[in-house]
């Protein structure tokens, strides 16, 4: 078995050759956009045009982007570092962009930033900012809607607090169709998970009664276990956050950049020129947004 | 160097740490700054947390309890919402029920603006006023520091302390302003003691003479006869405080200010409305504008 912190953990070999076309190019176009994003909204940081606290997925879109390929529809709950969770689940952009910007026209009407986007007519439920507040909702939004699927995201620190063991103990008892999805960075703000606890979530997940995994952030792996799991259903996913906790800077490189590994991927399955063609609309598309937008907030 | 409060409180850990077998807990203390450069930066004594934000205050309890005197720290106030049952309900009745001594001490830093948006932007000692056993202040000078310190290690009480990130880097002593002539006086809590400075002098400026007294313990609410001379004189008192107004800290002084002297004490908070993570909707202290408004409103009565 490979290192935990490593790209390649419990990966199913040759999975991304099994997938078919359109799925894949519609898989990169999710973690595209996501990436594109998020590069936008750190350099709208860097030349303040974003004064708010951010909290960049950037590095770990695969997660998000690979769960929404089968879950679109359900109700999603993002965690703080939300972008590429509400991209992915068809959160409307214009609208977390004039969120960021401060607008009224925002997703939260400015009062959020952005750790609280939400977007509820297409079923993604805000978080407050308060890590794993968001947990128990979910199972209680499960509860009052045993017809439709929920998906929450949270974090390894998330993970610790109490009452997500809670949730997570509760959705096994009552069988919650809930697919519980944690983005492990190993980090907690700069606290790495060694020096915050010594146990395993996926483990403790399979003790409540859980359907679990552990594994590294391909987005074709993810997709297959969101799909396959039987709920309720946990999968840790290891992912590298890129830029710090909040706000744009960055320490060294990450330990693996799964955003080069998953180009070279298509590239293995002949789509290196669609790739490309999609990277480069993704962040035209972006880009023209945020020109649109800023346009609009200074003729304000 | 000036010794500013983020000095003494770093400085109090360490020796607490070193000389009377005291410890700090809390989570990510090592992170982005040992918390704003007042955590000694050691391995020894500091305890990293798990996110748990119920156990946590749990676990800083237990330790309470064995006489380590823990120092707990809560990077927000916000997350007293999460950690309060173990120290309101345990340490704060530990002596009553068992006359076993819990001495916590719990410190809950306010922060507010700059992004921090609805959840995190805010004061929140007023919530755990109403409980017994657990007395509470707000330092905003070195000195004070040292003095509540000195207060919680000499005694067997937990105490909550309401830091404020705006005091970290001050290192000033804030004395009481009373005058003759003074037509009112401002009563001035945690964070709202820097604007309420700024509030007198611009008062001043304009010929309306303000005494300002700073409070350092919310509860018990200190009623001596100097701090209650300056409020006789100037016939009218204004509490400010950065937290809500509805059931606070500034409404309950304010009462016990009027019930001691039978002279008319209003109260100012924030405005009724969560604040916002964009500049213009944010919902912090009370400005100096919004304290002279509220003095000129109390005199024009
Ligand atoms: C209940 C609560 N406790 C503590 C915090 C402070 N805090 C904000 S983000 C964060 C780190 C969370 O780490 P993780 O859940 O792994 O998410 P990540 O930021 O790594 O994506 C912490 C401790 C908070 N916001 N809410
Ligand atoms: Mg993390």
């Amino acid at each position: 078995m490979t290192e935990p912190r490593s790209p390649d953990f419990n990966l199913i070999d040759d999975l991304h050759h099994q997938a078919g076309r359109d799925f894949s190019l519609e898989l990169f176009r999710r973690l595209c956009l996501s990436r594109a994003f998020d590069t936008r909204v750190r350099q709208a940081q860097i030349d303040k045009d974003v004064q708010t606290l951010i909290y960049l997925s950037v590095g770990q879109e695969s997660i998000a982007a690979g769960v929404s390929m089968h879950h679109r529809g359900a109700w999603v709950l993002p965690q703080h570092r939300c972008h590429s969770t509400y991209l992915s689940f068809d959160g409307r952009p214009e609208r977390l962009v004039d969120e960021l910007l401060g607008l009224p026209s925002g997703c939260c009407a400015g009062m959020g930033g952005s750790p609280p986007a939400a977007d509820f007519e297409r079923r993604i439920i805000g978080h407050d900012g308060l890590i794993g507040d968001h947990v128990p909702i979910a199972v209680g939004v499960a509860m009052a809607k045993p017809e439709d699927k929920v998906v929450c995201f949270f974090g390894d620190g998330a993970a610790e607090e109490d009452y997500v063991l809670a949730a997570l103990g509760t959705a096994a008892s009552w069988k919650s169709r809930v697919l519980f999805v944690c983005e492990d960075n190993d980090l907690s703000v700069l606290t790495p998970t060694r020096d915050r606890r010594s146990w395993n979530l996926a483990e403790v997940a399979r003790a409540f009664g859980l359907d679990a995994v552990d594994i590294a952030d391909d987005p074709w792996l993810v997709a297959h276990h969101a799909a396959t799991l039987t709920l309720p259903a946990l999968i840790n996913v290891r992912t590298c956050r890129v830029l710090w906790h909040n706000g744009t800077g960055q320490d060294g490189p990450p330990e693996w950049d799964r955003f080069a590994i998953t180009k070279a991927r298509m590239a293995e399955l002949g789509l290196a020129a669609e790739a490309e063609a999609i990277e480069t609309e993704c962040t035209t598309q972006v880009e023209d947004l945020w020109q649109s937008r800023l346009q609009t907030r200074s003729g304000n | 160097m000036a010794v500013t409060v983020a000095d003494t409180i770093r400085e109090l850990t360490r020796s607490h740490i070193a000389e009377t077998n005291g410890m700090t807990l809390g989570q990510c203390l090592t992170a982005v700054g040992w918390v704003q450069n007042t955590v000694p930066a050691q391995a020894e004594g500091n305890h990293e947390l798990p996110m748990t934000d119920v156990a946590g205050a749990g676990i800083a309890v237990g330790a309470a309890l064995m006489g380590r005197r823990p120092v707990f720290v809560l990077r927000f106030q916000s997350l007293l919402w999460l950690n309060v049952s173990p120290i309101v309900n345990y340490a704060a009745k530990s002596m009553e029920i068992w006359g076993v001594p819990c001495p916590v001490l719990v410190r809950a830093i306010g922060v507010e603006g700059g992004g921090t948006g609805p959840i995190h932007s805010n004061c929140n000692h007023s919530m755990v006023m109403s409980m017994p056993g657990l007395p509470v202040c707000a330092p905003m000078t070195p000195g004070e520091y040292r003095r509540i310190w000195d207060h919680w290690m000499s005694h067997d009480d937990p105490v909550l302390v309401s830091e404020h990130r705006r005091s970290y880097l001050s290192d000033r002593e804030l004395p009481d302003m009373v005058k003759d002539g003074a037509v009112a006086t401002i009563y001035a809590l945690s964070a709202a003691r820097f604007t309420a400075e700024e509030a007198v002098a611009r008062l001043e400026a304009e010929g309306i003479r303000v005494n300002l007294v700073h409070v350092l313990w919310l509860k018990p609410f200190d009623r001596s006869p100097s701090v209650l001379a300056p409020l006789l004189a100037s016939g009218r008192g204004l509490v400010v405080d950065c937290a809500y107004e509805c059931a606070s800290a500034a409404r309950s002084i304010a009462y016990e200010l009027m019930e001691a002297t039978g002279k008319p004490v209003r109260a100012l908070g924030l405005e009724e409305r969560s604040p916002g993570a964009s500049r213009h909707l944010e919902n912090g202290t009370p400005s100096p504008e919004r304290i002279a408004a509220a003095i000129r409103a109390l005199i024009a009565v």
